[in-house]
């Protein structure tokens, strides 16, 4: 009896950093509709603004509440005021443009946070101190609580309560229910919409602070805090509806209680396995996300949004010109005689740059054609890699048959997520794809006897007669060449064409018979079988796996592939694949801080090429021939 | 209020409120084939919702809606046009990113089973069907245009020509006109009635203009409130009270 009430404290605790954390990335959206990638980074920020603030206030002897107190508030008004200035440089450039770039330029923001973290603090862990006088526990029923804790589960409600004073009871607070509820209508009134967006992402970004520097005492200062808060973020956001701050409290609140009573039950024993539910943590507030979304497309309390952009209007046209046909023979031929010119090392990187290329094919198709934004593509990398690998590594199977079956893992795992996803559109299409990734990042991560758990697995080469890197490189060169071109064919197939269809207009699908959500859930097998290509490749190639190939910085790569080449361009993909890969290869050899360079790519990328390169490249090639 | 036995729609006390608004009250009508029928009404008066029951893409409260003599009611749009029920839109949907003719294709395709082929190129596909579709609605000559240029008048044509393509028993249009000019309106009317006879369809539109509604229509169905309140020749209409005061009424 006792243990429930501690367990169910305990969740209180992880309820109120929960909600800390996601209220402010709901009001952002709501007001604003930008979803904020950066979010985890403000808290990041905030833990380590918070412990050089603190640590310096403690550093003539003791740390007196005041200097505690008042450096949490200083750390979150800092990253407040950094909020700010992010939105004027930035996002007010892109708040008109579609959905995918400004999650994208956020990103860019995520990665220039995290090196000029590193810059500034250095790479090691920072342990701040401890609450001045809620440093010990005090008793509850006979078992010891700490206190800093029991503080948490009063300050998460005492802030709901200020943010709820101010939206209901001061007339800037009516602006912003305004805006969240209308924009239209707002800007209408007269509201200074310019103005407003500022203030709320500056205390969107200031809650965010405060969530961070708040744990100040409970965990150190790392420098992967940033996607594992904005996973949870998301997650909390997503199941209390987008946009509601009462939805957040009550997802922050489930997902707190189910966390903790995971952690304590522990081990239970189920049909005779022995299930180790604390293991099931990381992937219970995955679990729970789905489901609300399945029975509530948008969230417990959240509305339905109005029909989401991605990036419509695009035109489709098989790749006709002479000259185009030229130039693919061309760079196809320059390929092929590769491995009798280039250095070794030149042959590695086209083979990473092959690989990348059919994955971000396959991301590619879904998010152009068929309009299907995906935020967790390497879940059908990764599966691919560790099918390939575990069939060769487990079951003894030849290399030929891993690396058919690796595919066909991928695409399993696309039958059920895609079952999932194809109910939902747009940004909660794109968190429940997020989420099935984090989900099978956990289950590869935590499974230890059998995946190898965060070592992955090693020892996985090819056949004999592929164990050359030419040799090697020409079966990446045949599949990923094979598997581009057919992606490209399907896109004017009758096929393609329908999921174009359902891209441009859902509701005229409907009326000419179109079933538009099996082809969806097609959509989401076939490219998630070509991602598992890919994988595969890329594990016979390393020889080795980690768990790194189901992560959200490899689905983040993709979509900057994507987005850089062009999301409706057919060479897209290629080039974006090309061009990023190479350009990580090179910087990183020359620099720590090659994620900064990224971010930066990104951010100009968006501000100045919407269409990507070689969507750039297209129009100014119509362009030249139309004059 | 006869309804026979041969009638292609047969709609009966519909029902459906949104929250509080009671967007359609116990509606009841039918359409014969070879018939075209006028639905009017006031802005608000609840006739897009009754098309979109009719097509299923809203489950009514209550009532029967039989086409062909099937109950239709709890069917998906997809399944109920497979019954034969082509539909346009009071707010053009087309695929923006096609052409003109590459839009009657996709109705082509899905009316003949095709879609689930990943090899084939769409673009080689009843390309003589989509064309004649769209000569039949005066749209041949942009054919090779991209949806997204044309002007609205022209979108509805290809609404049009799509809705025809799965040799529909029952035609639904909504506001077919809407921003079009008066002689194109009419002209656009006469091409309709003459399809609608010519291949025996079952036709119901919704339309403001009633020079158009009175010069075509076979039968008017006078929608007010959600209510039916007339429902006859348009003469009967035109000398119905009841009418006279919900469309006069107002204004004088
Ligand atoms: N999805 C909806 N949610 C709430 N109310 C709706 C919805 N659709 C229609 N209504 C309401 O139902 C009533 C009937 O609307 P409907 O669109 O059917 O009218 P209409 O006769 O087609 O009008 P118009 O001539 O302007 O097209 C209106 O009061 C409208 O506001
Ligand atoms: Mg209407």
């Amino acid at each position: 009896m006792s243990s429930l009430v501690i367990q169910f404290l305990n969740g209180l605790a992880g309820a109120s950093t929960l909600f800390l954390v996601a209220v402010g990335l709901s009001l952002i959206f709501g007001v604003t509709r930008i979803v904020n990638f950066a979010h985890g980074s403000f808290y990041m920020l905030g833990i380590y603004v918070a412990y050089s603030i603190i640590s310096r206030a403690g550093a003539g002897g003791g740390l007196g509440p005041a200097g505690f107190w008042g450096g949490i508030l200083v750390a979150a008004m800092v990253v407040g005021a950094l909020g700010a200035l992010i939105e004027i440089l930035l996002l007010r450039r892109i708040y008109h443009a579609p959905e995918m770039f400004q999650l994208l330029a956020t990103f860019g923001i995520v990665l220039v946070i995290k090196d000029y973290v590193l810059w500034a603090w250095g790479p090691e862990d920072l342990l701040g101190p401890r609450a001045p006088g809620l440093g010990g526990s005090v008793e509850i029923l006979g078992r010891p609580f700490p206190e800093y804790d029991l503080a948490l589960v009063f300050i998460g409600p005492l802030v709901l309560g200020l943010l709820w004073l101010l939206l209901n009871r001061t007339r800037w607070g009516t602006l912003v229910r305004a805006a969240t509820q209308d924009r239209e209508m707002a800007g209408a009134l007269g509201v200074n919409q310019k103005w407003l967006f500022t203030a709320v992402f500056a205390l969107g970004s200031a809650l965010a602070g405060l969530g961070g520097a708040l744990q100040i005492p409970r965990e150190p200062a790392q420098l992967f805090l940033d996607m594992g808060v904005i996973a949870d973020a998301f997650v909390v956001v997503v199941v209390g509806g987008m946009g509601s701050i009462p939805g957040a409290a009550l997802a922050a609140f489930i997902i707190g209680e189910i966390k903790a009573y995971c952690v304590g039950i522990g081990q239970v024993g189920f049909l005779g396995y022995s299930v180790s539910l604390s293991k099931l943590t990381l992937v219970a507030e995955f679990i729970v996300m789905a489901i609300v979304l399945v029975m509530r497309p948008w969230g417990l309390l959240g509305r339905q949004q109005g029909a989401q952009r991605i990036a419509a209007g695009a035109r489709e046209r098989p790749a006709a010109g002479r000259a185009m046909q030229i130039a693919v023979l061309a760079v196809a031929g320059a390929l092929a005689v590769m491995p009798f010119v280039a250095q070794p090392y030149t042959i590695v990187l086209l083979i990473d740059i092959l690989v990348y290329a059919l994955f971000a094919a396959s991301l590619q198709f879904l998010m152009g054609p068929a309009g299907l934004v995906s935020f967790g593509h390497a879940a059908y990398f990764g599966l691919g890699a560790y099918g390939a690998a575990l069939l060769v590594k487990k079951a003894g199977l030849p290399m030929e048959f891993a690396l058919a079956g690796g595919p066909l893992a991928a695409a399993l795992g696309a039958v059920v997520f895609g079952w999932f996803c194809v109910r939902l559109s747009g940004v909660y299409l794109a968190m429940l794809t997020l989420a099935f990734a984090q989900i099978a990042w956990s289950i590869v991560y935590q499974w230890d006897q059998f995946t190898g758990g965060s070592n992955g697995l090693v020892g996985v080469w090819p056949a004999p007669w592929l164990a050359s890197k030419t040799a090697f490189y020409y079966l990446a060169f045949t599949l990923c060449g094979c598997g581009i071109w057919l992606l490209r064919r399907i896109v004017y197939s009758p096929y393609g064409c329908a999921l174009r269809a359902g891209r441009d207009s859902p509701l005229r699908c409907d009326a000419i018979g179109i079933d538009l959500a099996r082809l969806q859930w097609a959509a989401f097998v076939l490219v998630g079988t070509f991602a598992g290509l890919a994988g595969a490749i890329y594990a016979f190639s390393k020889g080795s796996i980690s768990p790194e190939t189901l992560g959200i910085p490899l689905s983040v790569d993709a979509l900057v592939m994507v987005l850089l080449g062009g999301i409706h361009t057919a060479s897209g993909p290629v080039v974006g694949a090309a061009v990023l890969t190479w350009l990580q290869d090179t910087v990183v050899r020359n620099t720590d801080y090659w994620r900064a360079l990224l971010g930066a790519i990104i951010i100009a990328l968006v501000l100045v090429f919407p269409q990507g390169i070689a969507g750039f490249a297209r129009r100014r090639w119509a362009r030249s021939e139309a004059a | 209020m006869t309804i026979l036995r041969g009638s292609v729609l047969v709609v009966s006390a519909l029902a459906k409120s949104f929250g509080g608004v009671q967007a359609v009250r116990e509606a009841s009508f039918a359409v014969e084939a070879g018939q075209l029928v006028a639905m009017i009404g006031p802005n608000g008066a609840g006739k897009t919702t009754c098309f979109n029951m009719v097509n299923g893409q809203l489950r009514p409260d209550s009532g029967s809606v039989r086409i062909g003599g099937v109950e239709v009611v709890g069917r998906a749009p997809r399944q109920i046009w497979r019954l034969g029920v082509g539909r346009t839109f009071q707010i053009t949907a087309t695929f923006a990113s096609m052409t003109v003719r590459e839009n009657v294709q996709m109705a082509l395709l899905s009316y003949h089973h095709r879609l689930a082929s990943w090899w084939l190129r769409a673009a080689h596909l009843y390309r003589e069907e989509a064309h004649a579709l769209l000569a039949r609605v005066g749209m041949a000559d942009q054919a090779e245009r991209p949806c997204s240029v044309l002007a609205y008048g022209d979108l509805k044509r290809v609404e049009l020509a799509m809705a025809l393509a799965n040799a529909p028993q029952l035609l639904l249009m909504d506001e077919p006109t809407a921003g079009m000019a008066p002689a194109e309106r009419i002209e656009l009317m006469a091409l309709t009635a003459d399809i609608v006879r010519e291949r025996r369809i079952a036709a119901l539109f919704t339309e403001h203009d009633m020079d158009v509604v009175f010069a075509h229509a076979d039968r008017i169905v006078v929608l007010n409130r959600g209510s039916v309140i007339a429902e006859g020749v348009p003469d009967e209409v035109r000398a119905n009270a009841q009418v006279r005061q919900v469309y006069l009424g107002s204004r004088h």
